[in-house]
């Protein structure tokens, strides 16, 4: 086990690398750079401003130069477009609140998902299981960028009961919209695995057996059928909370959360590099950890799965 | 320059007020409204604003934030009439390229430190500062200080920029250019004070909440990126018993839907009007909905470089082209929100500029369309030979909308086949900017008012030509104005030669919405330029 998480780190570094160089490239193989504006700045102007932030320098150049802070600072640079901010700030501002709506949104992904999938599958071809898998369904379908905005129509001015957008440190009345439109397709999604693979374990052999030798369905579901059944859905948690945890543009754009997910988009938009290096190494770095973490869960719950 | 009486008097109005107001319901000193009790102002940006700092601030929403925490030498009034501020006014030579300022000895920094002539001279050396490296250095060259260019380039050291701190209160510029309007260019954030203690002590934090201090009517307390900015007032300024609005709250809204939504649950007091919305909203809530004209415009260019296509060469194309667009149906079927047909470059609000009765623009659309097809069947393009071309805009549903129908009144008047193409906006931007198109999308807004910031565009020598199109008289006479004190024959002159070679085609000017609760006051409707300072606004009782 040990062994493995040692090769796992040592495949992350290089590959952590490979995706900074490459993103570096492909951001500056872009057109116009973070000072093209609608009225050119003068010649003079522009080579002030390049000169300060180094862009006047061949690529490999600041490619390495930035790589140097990032590794001996941890200094990943200033932001070219929010001019009060350097990108450690933009990413120690808007991480902890992407964080804490995407980690309530996984618990309500999970939380809700997995035991709606489970009661479908257990009265399968009941009315239970129609209405679950209708509520998926219409989840998933339901974009949450055709969410959000139905939401805050209908709870901030028809019932007037949430605030339409902000942050204010995170309180609960500000978290529940984000919340719900980021939880909505994930708990879709883990709904429609949970049962699937659920109905799959309830046809097999061995819980026949465990039917047919008279155990009670409580020990037979919590014993045999779910840890089996979640094998699936263990295997779309980890890409599905990286996803949630490292921010949604669609979330920040609507509920002005503040969060890194817009931060993110504008950064390319806005050719500001730093701050689209920055985060994506951060959103990088994240998904490597994450997925060694599903991986290793997975060998908690498979006993058939060692390293 | 005599501003003194009138703003002492204001002042003495408005101390009485101040004193009288402990005592009972607050009402306006002037106008005699009864005060809401809560004078916060919310409203909405579209994007996070890029810097508090004057030196550094690129964008308009960061503008107008700093425009409350600073006071610069000169302001604006709600007409757009230059009033006194830092300044209490100024005296220039016969040459006008020497002036000098008087500054107020009462103006104080909000940690108590007065404000001074010094103040000035740091700020303007910091703009032009190559270390600066100030997106906005380039104002401090129009603004024709003596050696900003050397500054700039570094040739020179900040010190020998041509401004002086005669004694506390007494500021001298000296300009390489004589410039009438000079004093109007000291309302532009670029040139407001920053406090030199405090960005030595604090460097590039200097303008977090914490550390920010500022001259004018209100001080930053709170700043969260992309979710809020706070402003409150500064009981330090010196005008400030005449403020009346204690806090204003200013909230990123992404998304314009949203933002509406916001407004109507009551969150905000100044919300956007979503596009195409304007006239529902107009209908729904008449006192709330707003339209004003602004300093902008929407224009096609043609490639007249000789990269550009040969057809475009010949001025009877371009004028069919620019004659076939109705116009009536952009402004009033898929924009409706009280935006103005154009067929001059200039926009008509912009001030001292007399929109000339150009020939085109007083035909009717059925005429220009006739006269459309004439033109391009003599240039020798018809149903056997169609004129093809591409046009180019960057990427956005509002003018894909116009692209669309611009393609399609040139191919149901002319036979035009115009393919569209649109690019991200900085892709765009470099295409367009190395004339690698053939006509495509251009808009500005003015830099001030005055109708060279739109002129300009079209001279030789303007980085901003990007159709390349070069008139010897047209550069002449944009030369001339710049020392003449009345040069709107000039500019009249000017758009008559552009509606004769319509290098570019005028399509509309712009016109700005928003949403106001009726319960804010004092909003400057009139200043064109929509300079709005937080100061002068207040909130009635409902």
């Amino acid at each position: 086990m040990i062994n493995y998480i040692v090769k796992r780190i040592g495949i992350a570094i290089p590959t952590l690398l490979v995706l900074i160089a490459v993103s570096f490239y492909l951001m500056h193989a872009a057109p116009g750079g973070p000072f093209t504006s609608e009225r050119p700045l003068p010649p003079q102007v522009l080579a002030n401003i390049e000169a300060k932030y180094g862009l006047d320098q061949p690529i490999w150049r600041q490619m390495f130069s930035y790589l140097w802070g990032v590794l001996t600072e941890f200094d990943f640079g200033p932001s070219y477009k929010y001019h009060d901010r350097s990108v450690n700030e933009i990413i120690a501002q808007g991480f902890p609140i992407t964080l804490k709506y995407g980690f309530w949104s996984f618990i309500v992904a999970v939380g809700v998902g997995i035991p709606l999938g489970a009661i479908a599958a257990i009265r399968k071809n009941t009315w239970i299981d129609y209405l679950a898998v209708g509520v998926s369904i219409g989840a998933q379908v339901l974009p949450n960028f055709v969410m959000a905005p139905l939401l805050i129509i209908v709870f901030t001015l028809w019932l007037d009961w949430l605030p339409g957008g902000g942050w204010n440190g995170g309180s609960w009345q500000y978290l529940i919209m984000p919340v719900i439109a980021l939880s909505t397709s994930y708990m879709a999604s883990i709904a429609r695995i949970t049962r699937s693979s659920m109905l799959e374990v309830l046809n097999t052999n061995y819980i026949r057996t465990a039917k047919s030798k008279g155990l009670p369905t409580k020990i037979i579901f919590f014993r045999h059928v779910l840890k089996p059944s979640l094998l699936p859905v263990i295997s779309y948690l980890g890409p599905a909370f990286v996803g949630l945890i490292t921010g949604s543009v669609i979330i920040d754009m609507y509920f002005s959360t503040g969060g890194m997910g817009y931060f993110f988009v504008n950064s390319a938009f806005n050719r500001d590099y730093s701050v689209m290096m920055g985060i994506t190494i951060v959103v990088g770095g994240l998904t490597i950890l994450f997925s060694l973490i599903a991986d290793l869960l997975y060998a908690w719950v498979d006993p058939k799965i060692r390293y | 320059m005599n501003y003194l009486p009138k703003s002492l008097a204001v002042g003495f109005v408005l101390a009485s007020f101040a004193s009288a107001s402990v005592f009972a319901a607050a009402t306006h000193p002037v106008t005699g409204e009864t005060l809401a009790d809560d004078q916060t102002f919310t409203y909405s940006l579209l994007d996070e604003f890029s810097s508090a700092d004057p030196q550094i601030v690129e964008d308009v929403s960061g503008a107008d934030i700093v425009r409350d925490l600073f006071e610069g030498l000169m302001n604006q009034d709600a007409d757009g009439n230059l009033v006194p501020g830092v300044a209490t006014g100024f005296t220039t030579n016969d040459a006008k390229d020497v002036y000098t300022f008087t500054l107020r000895d009462n103006a104080m920094w909000s940690d108590g430190n007065p404000v001074t002539a010094h103040d000035f001279v740091y700020s303007w050396r910091r703009l032009a500062d190559p270390a600066t490296a100030s997106p906005y250095s380039w104002f401090a060259e129009i603004m024709a200080i003596e050696n900003v260019g050397a500054v700039l380039s570094g040739d020179a050291s900040p010190e020998t920029l041509g401004v002086t701190a005669l004694d506390n209160h007494t500021l001298e510029v000296r300009l390489t250019a004589s410039l009438p309007y000079f004093a109007a260019m000291t309302t532009h954030s670029s040139t407001f004070p920053s406090p030199e203690w405090v960005v030595r002590t604090s460097g590039n934090d200097w303008t977090k909440p914490e550390n920010i201090v500022s001259n004018g009517a209100y001080i930053l307390t709170e700043h969260i990126p992309n979710e809020r900015s706070v402003r409150e007032r500064n009981t330090l300024y010196w005008n400030n018993d005449a403020t009346i609005l204690d806090k204003v709250v200013g909230l990123v809204i992404n998304d314009e839907n949203t933002d509406l939504t916001r407004y109507l649950a009551n969150e905000l007091d100044k919300g956007t009007v979503p596009s195409g919305q304007y006239i529902r909203l107009k209908q729904d809530y008449p006192n709330q909905a707003t339209s004003f004209p602004r300093l902008c415009n929407y224009y096609m260019t043609f490639n007249m470089s000789p990269s550009g296509p040969e057809a475009f060469k010949d001025v009877r194309v371009r004028h069919a082209l620019a004659y076939a667009i109705d116009r009536s149906v952009i402004t009033e079927k898929i924009l409706q929100a009280g935006q103005i047909n154009a067929f001059t470059f200039t926009p008509g609000a912009t001030a001292g500029f007399d929109v000339p009765s150009v020939a085109f623009g007083r035909m009717t659309q059925d005429e220009r369309n006739a006269k459309a097809v004439e033109l391009l069947n003599e240039a020798g393009y018809g149903p056997s030979n169609p004129l093809k071309f591409e046009y180019l805009y960057n990427t956005s549903e509002g003018h894909k909308k116009i692209a669309i129908a611009a393609q399609q009144m040139w191919k149901e008047t002319l036979g035009v086949e115009a393919t569209l193409a649109n690019q991200e906006w900085k892709t765009f931007l470099k295409t367009r900017g190395e004339q690698g198109f053939e006509l495509a999308r251009g808009a500005w807004c003015g830099d001030y008012n005055e109708a060279s910031t739109f002129l300009d565009l079209l001279t030789t020598p303007s980085g901003y030509n990007d159709g390349k199109y070069s008139n010897a008289e047209v550069d002449q006479l944009m030369l001339d104005a710049r020392t003449m004190s009345d040069a709107s024959g000039n500019y009249t002159r000017i758009e008559e030669i552009l509606a004769n070679e319509m290098p570019v085609i005028p399509i509309y000017h712009y016109a700005g919405v928003f949403m106001l609760k009726t319960n804010v006051k004092g909003w400057p409707y009139n200043n064109v330029e929509q300079n709005v300072y937080s100061r002068n606004l207040y909130k009635i009782a409902k």
